[in-house]
């Protein structure tokens, strides 16, 4: 009788026999060309699931929707269902919300607190008190052990699966089921400035948010990557597809103003807004040095707040000698998009099928924001952002009906264009990054999302994905077109003489 | 002439005959888009709230099943102000999400009066918004909704919306028509 040792954390998955090249082959980075397939073909989709969600760091939660010992709330990485959870000793943990038994989801409120999650099939139950098992989750009950597993059976070993890889960063939870994946540092590499920038205080204090009660789910017909991609840097479609909520106002300063908060001459088409692409897929629609300071608002105790938080926020990161642009929106690679403006927000886009997404929005404040300003936060939101947000309504539009559009028989024939600034990248002080050359045009921050999505797909060992981005091919193109130029322009010069 | 009595017997009767017109009026005029007739109907103080509904558990559902309106996320949770930018961003034409325009129908069911505190009223009914647009695109948004009205010298107006959805997930893609 076998009643043991199925290690816990989950073995990594067997290596895949599929056609090494496949996804590569399907994104043309040349040409600025990708196959609608990308965004349409089930096997595409189920290798998604398998060789890119089970690998990637992944949002999972925010460390202040569970404050307390025993604190749940229940989301999904990929395709699994899972818990994230805080033990007695304050500890975050992630579990695969599935009972090892038959499977059952231990779990079906979206929140709450336990100390014991207790299978409802055959009542197993799993553990968050370490004083009753070796590490929270593990098994602690088990209905009639004694008769049904004469007292052998290996408790240790038949916990709730453990995310093997759980990291905190200023409250943002991100989980990776892969023991050999990356470390989340090396992972986000220098697009963490964005993510300081969401999970500071507007004044700069590091980590002092909190994210207000309440996310926001919703079901889109869509392929998740054109989520991912809308925040990415696809600052292109504004103009277009925001002109209502633009011709109305419902940003900071009111009607007429824009919905971000910006001045007429900022954000938008602004000098100095370039996009920044990092070689490892992540994307933002902004640069470090693109420094605008906080909106004007009609309410003078909003001007009062804000006005005194840039002015630390520029003395703290003066001090550092850190730059004060990079408020996004931005996706960190493969599917956690935020802005860390106006609003301030995070955006998951879980995948259901190549033609549906199950999009989740948190809202975030400073912890110590008095009451009008979290006030006028929440209802900023509210009518910004998420399905019955202003803005947001008209982009699902566009996702839903370019999906349908997309997936007849001859428009997968035909690739999707994204060769804006094709060969007009900019080099980038930020590590493996360079820029586009244009706030509002430039597809770089798509082509380079793609093809690290390729990379997973295609199932690259974690050795092979470090290996390949470790240098920056983009950087030496630059290099290389900006000598050309040089010699060009000295050869004209010495025509003009 | 007495003081109606709205407690019990034919005023009463009367009483819910006449704000079950009114809100069946208003439901026509959401449904065939007289936006400017409508706000017209919203008191000045009006509060349009509908709320995240959660899973929790059977003993927490009267505490812990929503969200609360005037602290936490909501769906919407918003004053006549912002209600009368949603209109406007309606009308400008490029509005994606309405364009072209859905067509919509309110029902509003199980009109109950819940307290009358006159001037005020304060009902309980059901409702189920259909939408269906372009072709084969159909959302259903049914749940439970209590409205205060209040008798004006201009007729009767609302003064608080507040709807629960039937839905944790939204199974819509937006929330562009109004509840």
């Amino acid at each position: 009788m076998t009643t043991g040792s199925t290690s816990n954390p989950c073995p990594a998955p067997p290596p895949q026999a599929e056609d090494p090249r496949r996804a590569r082959d399907l994104v043309d980075l040349e040409t600025g060309q990708i196959s609608r397939e990308v965004f349409f073909n089930q096997e595409i989709f189920d290798l998604e699931m398998k060789n890119l969600f089970p690998r990637a760091w992944l949002f999972v939660g925010h460390a202040s929707q569970v404050p307390n010992p025993g604190d749940y709330f229940s989301s999904w990485m990929g395709s699994d269902p899972v818990l994230l959870t805080r033990d007695v000793d304050g500890g975050i943990f992630v579990l695969l919300n599935s009972c090892r038994h038959r499977g059952m989801r231990v779990c079906r409120y979206d929140e709450g607190n336990t100390m014991q999650f207790t299978c409802p099939y055959h009542a197993w139950s799993y553990s968050m008190d370490g004083s009753l098992v070796n590490v929270p989750g593990d098994l602690f009950g088990v209905p009639h052990m004694k008769a049904a597993y004469s007292g052998k059976l290996d408790k240790q070993n038949w916990g709730l699966v453990r995310c093997p890889k759980v990291y905190n960063y200023k409250g943002l939870v991100f989980a990776n089921w892969d023991e050999n994946a990356e470390d989340f540092l090396d992972y986000v590499g220098d697009f963490h400035w964005w993510l300081d920038n969401l999970a500071d205080a507007f004044d700069g204090t590091p980590g002092e948010t909190e994210v207000f009660h309440g996310v926001l789910k919703w079901r889109i017909k869509s392929n998740w990557k054109f989520v991912s991609e809308n925040f990415l840097g696809d600052t292109y479609h504004g103009a277009s597809t925001h002109a209502s909520v633009e011709a109305v106002g419902i940003g900071p300063g009111g009607r007429g103003k824009r919905r971000h908060g910006e001045r007429q001459d900022q954000g938008g088409h602004s000098t100095g807004r370039m996009k920044t692409s990092f070689r490892n897929g992540h994307g933002a629609s902004d640069n470090l040095a693109y420094e605008i300071a906080y909106p004007e608002f009609i309410e003078p105790e909003m001007n009062e707040y804000f006005d005194q938080a840039w002015a630390t926020r520029k003395e703290r990161l003066d001090a550092e000698g850190r730059r004060l642009g990079g408020r996004g929106p931005a996706t960190m690679f493969p599917n956690m998009s935020f802005a860390a403006g106006f609003p301030r927000s995070i955006l998951v886009a879980h995948p259901i099928s190549p033609t549906e997404t199950e999009v989740w929005r948190w809202f975030l404040t400073d912890k110590k924001a008095p009451e009008p300003v979290r006030e006028w936060l929440r209802q900023y939101y509210m009518r910004y952002g998420g399905p019955a947000g202003m803005t947001e309504q008209d982009d699902m539009e566009n996702w839903d009906y370019a999906t349908q559009a997309s997936k007849g028989v001859v428009a997968q024939r035909y690739p999707y264009n994204y060769q804006q600034g094709l060969g007009t990248e900019q080099l980038s002080e930020l590590d493996r990054a360079v820029h586009s050359n244009h706030a509002i045009s430039g597809e770089v921050n798509a082509r380079a999302f793609y093809r690290r999505w390729s990379e997973f797909v295609d199932n690259l060992s974690w050795d092979e994905l470090i290996e390949i981005a470790k240098s920056d091919d983009r950087i030496d193109a630059i290099i290389r077109r900006q000598e050309e130029e040089a010699v060009t322009e000295a050869a004209a010069g010495k025509v003009n003489h | 002439m007495p003081t109606p009595d709205y407690s019990q017997g034919p005023d009463r009767w009367a009483l819910l005959q006449e704000v079950s017109e009114f809100l069946f009026a208003e439901a026509d005029l959401l449904d065939e888009r007289r936006y400017d007739e409508w706000l017209d109907l919203l008191a000045d103080d009006y509060q349009y709230s509908v709320p995240l509904r959660m899973n929790v558990e059977y003993a927490d559902a009267d505490t812990r099943g929503e969200t609360k309106a005037g602290s936490e996320v909501c769906w919407f949770d918003e004053p006549k102000s912002t209600v009368e930018l949603r209109v406007m961003q309606l009308a400008t034409g490029v509005h994606w999400a309405e364009e072209p325009v859905s067509r919509v129908s309110h029902l509003v069911t199980n009109v109950r009066i819940e307290e009358v505190a006159w001037p005020e009223v304060k009902l309980s009914s059901r409702f189920l918004v259909y939408r269906n647009r372009v072709a084969d695109e159909t959302d259903f948004f049914v749940g439970r909704r209590q409205d205060t009205l209040r008798k004006t010298d201009d007729g009767w107006k609302v003064v608080r919306r507040y709807l629960l959805l039937d839905q944790t997930v939204l199974l819509a893609k937006n929330l562009s028509v109004f509840l």
